[in-house]
């Protein structure tokens, strides 16, 4: 469940990153005033263990696919929140970098949905709830399974809020989110049931690990509290800030909306639907007088439905043979810097 | 992600990449980064109609791999790896949205496609743009540069321990995921039991490491503190570098530079 | 100023499940001697070593260390003196360079960065590996992973050098460079091992453990030829001394 930056605007992207980039710092600092420093090594190597772990895959009965942990709440499990947040937002730096997992921009949506989430608001204030101190085993059990499950709909539902605010993907809300929850209902049970069998492992042999890791961070209401407070606020800034210099494009709801009231230019959909997933769309009116931006962008939006010729966007004819052409050049440049007396590496 | 083998020889041959000793990457890494930065940026914040104006961008991911020596093919097939899923993400596109946006010539087309392949472009260039950045700076380089540019020095303590020890737990990792596959049959031996038990002897293994790092860290005097080194010089170089690719991608975001050559093109050849 | 360096007397540690890993541990050792400490595994080998920097605190019994006793408050310059080199150089070369790793040290000490740049350089050749200085760890072979083990610890310049199973899972070639290096270092060295032919080779003295507790002590080549007690303690000669290896096979066949 990966935020890709295909769906993101980069009003909301940023806004992510701000929010993302705060929360790293708050969580640098107090790290540093950790007095075990045995969290540093720990941190580095957990996260290379999650990493490792991400890539051995175990099938799934009955349906013939197979899934791997996700991690979050097992690091929150084990770490606390501050250190867990650092060591799950490292792994996500070197995935986007490496594999493109999402991509660069996106970073700060799924260091939200996948670190602040599980570390920040499922660890406290459910699994702590739960569990307590010294939890039984079906405790335990239990405060994992519950914890995964809201973890694994909170996240994707972050991922489909940030869709719907960034407005490039045309997907209707209501759709994508039908789409994304029930399917993460399955996977929640299946990473709450890896993490129960991981927990317990480490339980048995070890039990020192967990106890230590409970009793270092008495997670009193006020630092989670704040945290998230604190989140809020910068988020909200930023993308009040940031929207205010957003290029205005035509949000996907008000396309949808637009194209549901039938302008004359529109074509009939051919299929019905799409009509029908616009009425629906209508009548659920997640927030009927939802405008990222203004109504002036529908003036906007009639214009380019005129089909004008707008230069400026670069949709005539000459950008396209002007397009080519920087597409060969870039290929030439590469080509011929090659060229160079070379040094071998 | 591929299998676990395949990701530590991606690892390693992104890595001994960055061991290159062309002028590219003799550049500080800060220099870098922020050229990097500004690519990525010029390049997301487009508008999703545009598509023309994008290919010009191009010309950064090439130049650099040329001047910087890297595999041209490899990295075409790392970020090939990006477009399936925008397709997939974009191929909703054309589907809601019929509306026709421009006329070429007699052929209409709808806003969908341009929007469909304007995602793919950029998604190609992004993920280009940060594999040819890894490959001519190194990843232990780039997390030194954005600590002197003012990431909080814990999470690049952090990012640094990460990418050490992931070439060591994969190589465990597989080392184990290899042990079990050699004892399982199709899919029996494969399942949530296994898998559980796996990865807690791993992880508690993992742990005990961690224990030995900290007993080495401590027998050489570590209180707390790293201290870090001084290496790379911002000098001239990087300037002209930074300013130049600023330059030119802020001028190709305001002006669309395609439809500047085709005009060019076509007014040559009226 | 006494010339023992290091000196351990009735030494006891019981871990916290309630093995007693230590059971009275006892020995004096001297300025520039090379002691080897063998005996089978679990015989308490390691955690003996781990009192030795402070790691580990004994349950009665004391460590000194020079004129040090080792305490809390000792425990800092303690590390100065005595250099670790542990089992596996994957968990000491952290840094994300060899030059970063074997400066990590000097640095933690305090010293200005000429200093430690001198010291650097003069850790780095004294193992041979100054080619290798920006090289990552995860890139080195096993015995280069080794030597820059060492280094980092010697660039500390500790007057004793602690080493923990120091041959294991070298090539042959590796091992021997590793020995002839270990020769050469005029620090005391304690050396635990199950490489008798090491032994053999670099350490005149050896101490046996059984259990927990000392079996013997004594110059190595008085302690391998005594095979009952190498036998007792789960032991046998070192290669080198069991005679041709041809001529044995030969006699057993008979």
């Amino acid at each position: 469940m990966h935020m890709a930056d295909p769906l993101l605007s980069p009003a909301v992207g940023c806004t992510m990153w701000a929010a993302s980039a705060g929360t790293i710092a708050y969580c640098s600092a107090k790290v540093r005033r950790e007095p075990d420093e045995r969290k540093v090594p720990l941190m580095g190597v957990l996260g290379a263990f999650l990493f490792a772990a991400q890539m051995i895959n175990f099938s799934i009965p009955a349906t013939g696919s197979s899934g791997h942990l996700g991690g979050g709440l097992l690091l929150a499990v084990l770490l606390g929140p501050t250190a867990a947040y650092l060591t799950i937002a490292s792994v996500l730096v070197v995935q986007a970098l490496f594999f493109a997992d999402g991509g660069l921009l996106a970073l700060g949506c799924n260091m939200f949905n996948m670190g602040f989430i599980p570390a920040f608001i499922v660890y406290p204030l459910i699994y702590k709830k739960i569990a307590g101190n010294n939890p039984t085993r079906m405790r335990l059990t239990l405060a994992i399974m519950v914890s995964a499950i809201v973890g694994l709909q909170l996240g994707p539902f972050g991922v489909v809020l940030e869709t719907l605010f960034s407005g490039i993907s045309a997907l209707p809300f209501s759709t994508f989110a039908l789409l994304m929850q029930p399917i993460h209902l399955a996977i929640g049970v299946v990473e709450g049931l890896v993490t129960v069998a991981v927990v317990s492992f480490v339980q048995k042999a070890r039990p020192e690990i967990i106890r230590g890791a409970r009793a270092a961070r008495p997670i009193g209401n006020r630092p989670v509290r704040s945290v998230v407070l604190a989140f809020l606020v910068v988020a909200l800034f930023t993308g009040g800030f940031v929207s205010l210099f957003a290029s205005k494009n035509p949000d996907g709801l008000e396309w949808a909306i637009a194209r549901a009231t039938g302008k004359e230019e529109l074509p009939a959909p051919a299929d019905g639907i799409h009509t029908a997933l616009a009425a629906v769309q209508e009548k659920l009116a997640f927030m009927p007088d939802y405008t990222f931006r203004k109504s002036a962008d529908a003036e906007d939006v009639k214009k380019r439905l005129g089909g004008e010729k707008d230069a400026g966007l670069g949709t005539s004819v000459a950008g396209i043979i002007g397009g080519m052409m920087a597409l060969a050049i870039a290929f030439l440049s590469g080509l011929i810097l090659k060229k160079r007396p070379g040094r071998t590496d | 992600m591929g299998t676990i083998e395949g990701t530590f020889l991606d690892f390693k041959d992104l890595d001994r990449l960055a061991t290159g000793d062309t002028a590219i990457h003799g550049l500080d890494p800060r220099a870098k980064v922020l050229v990097t930065v500004v690519f990525i940026v010029s390049v997301v914040s487009f508008g999703r109609y545009e598509l023309t104006a994008l290919l010009p961008f191009f010309i950064f991911p090439a130049v650099i791999m040329a001047l910087g020596n890297l595999p041209v093919f490899y990295i075409v097939k790392k970020v090939a790896v990006v477009i399936p899923f925008a397709l997939v993400v974009g191929m909703l596109n054309p589907i809601f949205d019929r509306q026709v946006y421009v006329h070429v010539g007699t052929l209409d087309i709808p806003g969908g496609w341009i929007s469909f392949v304007s995602i793919v472009v950029r998604a190609v260039l992004t993920a280009g743009a940060a594999l040819i950045l890894v490959g001519v700076t190194g990843f232990p380089a780039i997390c030194m540069a954005l600590e002197k540019m003012g990431m909080p020095q814990a999470f690049a303590i952090q990012l640094l321990f990460l990418y050490r020890y992931i070439f060591v737990l994969t190589e465990e990792g597989s080392r184990v995921s290899r042990a079990r596959e050699l004892r399982s049959f199709g899919n029996r031996g494969k399942g949530m039991q296994s898998y559980g038990s796996l990865l807690g002897h791993l992880l508690l293994r993992t742990w005990q490491r961690a224990e030995r790092i900290h007993m080495a860290m401590l027998a050489r005097g570590f209180t707390g503190a790293f201290h870090a080194r001084h290496l790379y010089r911002f000098g001239r170089r990087e300037v002209v570098f930074l300013l130049g690719w600023s330059t030119l991608f802020i001028f190709m975001r305001l002006h669309n530079a395609s439809q500047l050559l085709g005009s060019l093109a076509t007014g040559i050849l009226r | 100023m006494s010339h023992h360096i290091v000196e351990v007397a009735g030494l006891q540690h019981v871990y916290s499940d309630g093995t007693a890993a230590l059971r009275g541990v006892s020995f004096r050792i001297l300025h520039g001697e090379s002691v080897a400490l063998v005996g089978a595994n679990g015989a308490g080998k390691s955690t003996l070593l781990l009192h030795l920097n402070g790691y580990l605190s004994p349950t009665s019994g004391f460590v000194r260390v020079g004129d040090f006793p080792l305490t809390r408050e000792t425990v800092t310059e303690v590390r100065r003196t005595v250099g670790m080199i542990f089992q596996d150089p994957d968990d000491q070369l952290f840094m994300p360079t060899v030059y970063d790793d074997v400066a990590f040290g000097p640095l933690n000490l305090g010293f200005p960065p000429d200093e430690v740049e001198q010291r650097v350089m003069k850790a780095l050749a004294t193992v041979g590996i100054e080619h290798l200085q920006d090289k990552p760890p995860y890139r080195l072979s096993g015995g280069e992973k080794r030597r820059a083990a060492i280094a980092s610890v010697i660039s500390m310049s500790p007057a004793i050098l602690v080493m923990d199973e120091p041959t294991t899972g070298l090539d042959p070639l590796a091992r021997r460079q590793l020995i002839t290096l270990m020769r050469e270092f005029r620090h005391t060295k304690i050396i635990a091992t199950h490489d008798l032919d090491m032994v053999f080779d670099v350490c005149e003295r050896t101490i046996v453990m059984h259990d927990g507790a000392v079996m013997a002590d004594g110059p190595t080549r008085e302690i391998f030829n005594d095979d009952r007690l190498l036998s007792e303690c789960r032991l046998e000669r070192p290669l080198s001394m069991q005679g041709c290896a041809v001529c044995r096979k030969r006699r057993q066949e008979i």
